[in-house]
């Protein structure tokens, strides 16, 4: 059984202008251990997803449908109360903005230990020591004096790096990192990322790793799903992905990211353009998403949406046009 | 040997925070510390660096949108850092700016073709009110905009489609220079894509030469001419795109190419992962500023600044490995 | 050809998505007029209710008034009846008479501070945002004035001249403008570090157009909004002012001196100072709802913009 299935997620929100239909139909599983990499440009639905997953949507403007299932248990049906048990305890999130991800006004070892003491049910004193241990598996040095010391005092690298603290200190089977290394600097974003695969062995936790970086997912990620305009158009294992993009949406993602090295060996072309603009998510789209913008669109295109496809060995596409390999018997 | 089209020398910017009480504890941020390079005409530079290492300042000295604590800068042959701002302000015409955040660089109370008009207006480029209208529209042309799109407002646009307003408005005084300031950072893979070919393609028109600033290593390659590497407010290297990135001859450089994710799975990195964070430019390290996170740092570096010298011919690097038997310096095996 | 969906023909071996639920009842785009009250109830409400006020003032006498300073000592201290609706006063003036072309007092002496005071609070604020050596200066000559308390501030103001709605009205604004003008330029002083405005200075611009152009329009949202604060404080304060006699002239009839005039009588007579206290209520009411409204419907527009 996967560790979380998310079945036909719908999350919509209500705007004087119209339904905004954030994500719309998407299905998924994470297994034990894998790291699932979503990609997608903004406005895709990848945060509003993660976010879904923990029930951490506004209700009265925002609605949740479908089913998640976490360890067999749909977490929508939850109760409040047994939603915040599973909030930081089995499900942790990292989020992209560790300046805003911290409380300014508490200590480092506040706020680590707010998360223990409020799952775990320690005192004070062990609350410390844990906080510490969690430090030092994040690579921060001087544990034990970072503990008193405020988010301001500590750089990007090391505040992103107290989040990872805080997400992994009750051993969560679950990690989602939204856009983790987005706000950092290139060789920050080197260590960080060399920390996440690092504590991926450790730790032993399933990760969601929510990006637009194909560079990111190609080091981190095992699985790899491609969000557009609320739906999912592709999904691979990694390598399959990166050697065979199906769906023309994630061939023009591919094009588009030159690739370092590119001067040096001859292949600098011109980037490929994806022409158009990302629809509004508030109209109903009687066929494919992509079609306004997809150079294969036909009439059958516009009018009957594709559905999800396997096109080769665990690689699904929704596309009418992508072409299928002959699965080996 | 034709005159560079800017030349920048020794250009220096210190910001002064004052702190205490009255004020009176003062503390200098030295964010451009001595900073030169040359660019020609149609060239495009790249000045890439991570955040704090004053690449946006050199940019913002350069157009004299404060001014710079000492230094040269100079426009074909001509000084423009010690110009009056009357006497400067015909010459701005020559250099012109797209800054990175696409929502705020468009004023939102003025329509597209105001904002388009305001340029050319103040250099007296239009003949007539009609010339004025179509100067205009023309502008919205080269930049892939439908014409009619000029009576709306900035909030009507997508960020891909307000960038290329900004880089309309920077074409419409007909510059010699364009100051991309992390233009293409804030915008999604695709729409990156679209602008970048956008730029190429103008600068192939139009022959701008661009001071490409960003942090995006990929973007950098696929795009300049030269590149000038910036760490804590000094040049570390400088060279033509193929030997910095072929070769780099900065620990740094290196550094910065190997943290680069690429979209190769299972490619094997032989990663170079800095340790410590970048310091503070207020009490930056004595001696070669990058000594605490070099990993050949040796005793030289702690006490003596390294210049910025030829390693090759135009291939400048600032690093005291050089001055050692090519048997103890582990960059020059690199091969370009 | 366009193909209808309902005769759509799908070629064998192609796979359709199943049809997404709705998971939200249908939302009713409502546009025009209805639209707007549906979304800024508070805007609407308030500005019908300021509105009604403003007819009231301009047509008070149109609508069953008599002349509010006839003195009639024959008929004083009458309660509410047929005759007169909201009874007569100790000198036995008609109350609903004197509280209607009071309206007129109130808006405007709240109207003109609020226009007033946001033009010079308006001016001050941008020179002091936008000149640097001047900030210094102004900003503390402004914060002296507004360790004042306002209500004394134009008591004493009040004390050097005669008693008129003009001087009322300068009085009140001088105490009024410091705030404007601090906001101004607090929003002055973001507005300067906006990239479009280093644009304009590389587009060559100079900078009285940059002022004008590029930072005054931006700053008369939130100017605004304290504008309609202000209106509601100057109401107030004319109010009180003329309460304890330093405001306007006892003959010209305001709330204020109504409400002063029943104050000996406010145990006996209560309808002296009830009706009054009302309408300067309601109207105090309905120019903070305007306030709030513009406030909130400016806000996260103004997030989106800038």
């Amino acid at each position: 059984m996967p560790l979380l299935e998310v079945e036909n997620l719908q999350t919509h929100f209500r705007t004087p202008d119209g339904i905004n239909r954030a994500v719309d139909g998407v299905s998924f599983h994470v297994e034990e251990g894998e790291t699932l990499a979503v990609v997608g440009e903004s406005g895709c639905g990848k945060s509003v997803t993660a976010n879904s997953i923990l029930r951490l949507i506004p209700e009265p403007p925002g609605k949740i449908a479908g089913s998640i299932r976490f360890q067999g248990a749909d977490l929508l049906k939850l109760s409040d109360r047994a939603m915040r048990k599973v909030r930081g305890n089995d499900i942790a999130m990292i989020f992209q903005e560790p300046m805003t991800s911290l409380n300014p006004v508490l200590t480092v070892g506040r706020q680590l230990g707010e998360t223990l003491r409020l799952h775990q049910r320690v005192g004070k004193q062990e609350a410390d020591e844990r906080a510490i241990e969690m430090l030092r598996l994040v690579g921060i040095s001087e544990a034990k004096r970072r503990l008193d010391e405020y988010p301001h005092q500590l750089s990007g690298g090391m505040r992103q790096r107290v989040m990872i603290a805080i997400a992994l200190s009750c051993r969560p089977k679950l990690l989602i990192a939204d856009e983790p290394t987005t706000a950092l600097d290139v060789t920050i974003q080197a260590q960080i990322l060399d920390l996440m695969k690092d504590l991926k062995s450790k730790v032993g936790a399933a990760i969601i790793l929510i990006t637009h970086d194909l560079g990111i997912v190609a080091e981190v990620a095992e699985r790899v799903m491609v969000m557009y305009a609320g739906r999912k158009v592709e999904e691979a294992p990694v390598a399959e992905l990166y050697r065979s993009p199906r769906h023309p949406y994630t061939q023009g993602l591919f094009g588009a990211v030159p690739k370092l090295g590119s001067s040096l060996d001859g292949t600098a072309t011109r980037l490929a353009e994806i022409p158009g603009v990302v629809p509004s998510l508030k109209e109903r789209l009687p066929g494919c998403v992509f079609a306004s913008r997809c150079a294969l669109a036909t009439d059958l295109c516009r009018q009957a949406a594709p559905a999800l496809e396997l096109k080769a060995k665990a690689h699904f596409a929704a596309c009418h046009y992508a072409p299928k390999e002959a699965l080996a018997a | 040997m034709s005159v560079p089209l800017l030349e920048v020398n020794d250009l220096k910017k210190h910001f002064v925070l004052r702190s205490g009480l009255l004020g009176t504890n003062a503390a200098t941020v030295s964010a451009v510390d001595g900073v030169s390079f040359t660019i020609d005409k149609g060239e495009t530079l790249a000045l890439v660096g991570e955040s704090g290492c004053g690449k946006s300042t050199v940019g913002r000295c350069i157009l004299r949108l404060f001014d710079s604590t000492a230094g040269q800068v100079i426009l074909d042959g001509q000084r423009i850092d010690d110009l009056s701002p009357a006497a400067l302000r015909p010459l701005r015409r020559r250099i012109q700016v797209v800054f990175q955040d696409p929502f705020s660089s468009l004023n939102p109370r003025l329509r597209v073709r105001d904002i388009l008009a305001e340029p050319i207006r103040n250099f007296g480029l239009a003949k007539s009110s009609a010339d004025l209208k179509e100067r205009v529209a023309r502008l919205m042309e080269v930049v892939r905009l439908p014409r009619d799109a000029i009576n709306r407002w900035p909030h009507e646009f997508s960020g891909g489609q307000r960038q290329r307003i900004g880089i309309a408005r920077a074409l419409a005084a007909e510059p010699d220079l364009i100051v991309c300031d992390e233009a293409v950072s804030a915008l999604d893979v695709s729409v990156k894509a679209q602008i970048v070919n956008l730029l190429q393609d103008l600068q192939k028109e139009l022959g701008l030469a661009l001071l490409f600033i960003s942090h995006d290593l990929a973007i950098v390659e696929h795009m300049t001419h030269r590149v000038a590497v910036m760490y804590l407010g000094k040049i570390v290297e400088l060279g033509a795109k193929r030997q910095i990135f072929a070769a780099p001859k900065h620990p740094y450089t290196q550094a910065l190419l190997s943290a680069v994710p690429v979209p190769e799975p299972g490619a094997s990195r032989d990663r170079i992962i800095l340790q410590g964070d970048v310091p503070s430019p207020i009490n930056p390290p004595r001696g070669c500023r990058f000594h605490t996170r070099c990993p050949y740092v040796f005793d030289r570096c702690r006490t003596e600044v390294p210049a910025l010298r030829p390693t090759m011919t135009d291939h400048f690097a600032a690093c005291h490995l050089h001055d050692l038997p090519a048997a103890q310096n582990p960059l020059a095996a690199v091969a370009a | 050809m366009t193909v209808q969906s309902a005769t759509l023909v799908v070629p064998p071996g192609i796979a359709i998505a199943a049809p997404t639920a709705e998971v939200l009842p249908p939302v009713k785009v409502r546009r025009g007029l209805f639209g707007f009250i549906y979304r800024y109830p508070t805007i609407a409400f308030g500005g019908a209710l300021l509105i009604v006020m403003l007819l009231i003032a301009i047509l008070a006498p149109y609508l069953g008034t008599v002349d509010p300073t006839a003195l009639a000592p024959a008929k004083r201290t009458r309660s509410p009846s047929a005759d007169f609706w909201f009874g007569t006063d100790m000198f036995g003036r008609d109350i609903y008479s004197r509280v209607v072309y009071g309206t007129r007092v109130s808006l405007t002496v709240g109207l003109s501070v609020a226009v007033l005071a946001s033009l010079s609070g308006l001016i001050v604020g941008l020179i002091s945002g936008f000149v640097r050596w001047t900030d210094g200066i102004i900003m503390r000559i402004m914060d002296g004035m507004m360790s004042i308390p306002p209500i004394l501030l134009a008591i004493t103001l009040m004390a050097l001249t005669r008693a008129s709605v003009g001087n009322v009205i300068t009085a009140i604004t001088i105490a009024e403008f410091p705030r404007v003008a601090r906001l101004v330029r607090g929003v002055v002083l973001t507005l300067r570090e906006q990239p479009y405005v280093d644009a304009a200075v590389a587009a060559g611009t100079r900078a009285p157009t940059i002022l004008l152009r590029h930072i005054l329009p931006n700053t008369l949202a939130p100017m605004t909004v304290q504008a309609t604060y202000i209106c509601a404080s100057a109401m107030i304060v004319e109010a009180i002012l003329s309460f304890i006699g330093a405001g306007t002239p006892p003959t010209t009839p305001s709330w204020g001196n109504i409400m002063a005039e029943g104050r000996a009588l406010w145990q006996v007579k209560p309808f002296i100072v009830f009706f009054p206290a009302v309408f300067l209520s309601i109207t105090v009411l309905a120019v903070n709802l305007l306030g709030d409204g513009l406030r909130d419907m400016l806000d996260p527009r103004m997030a989106k913009r800038l």
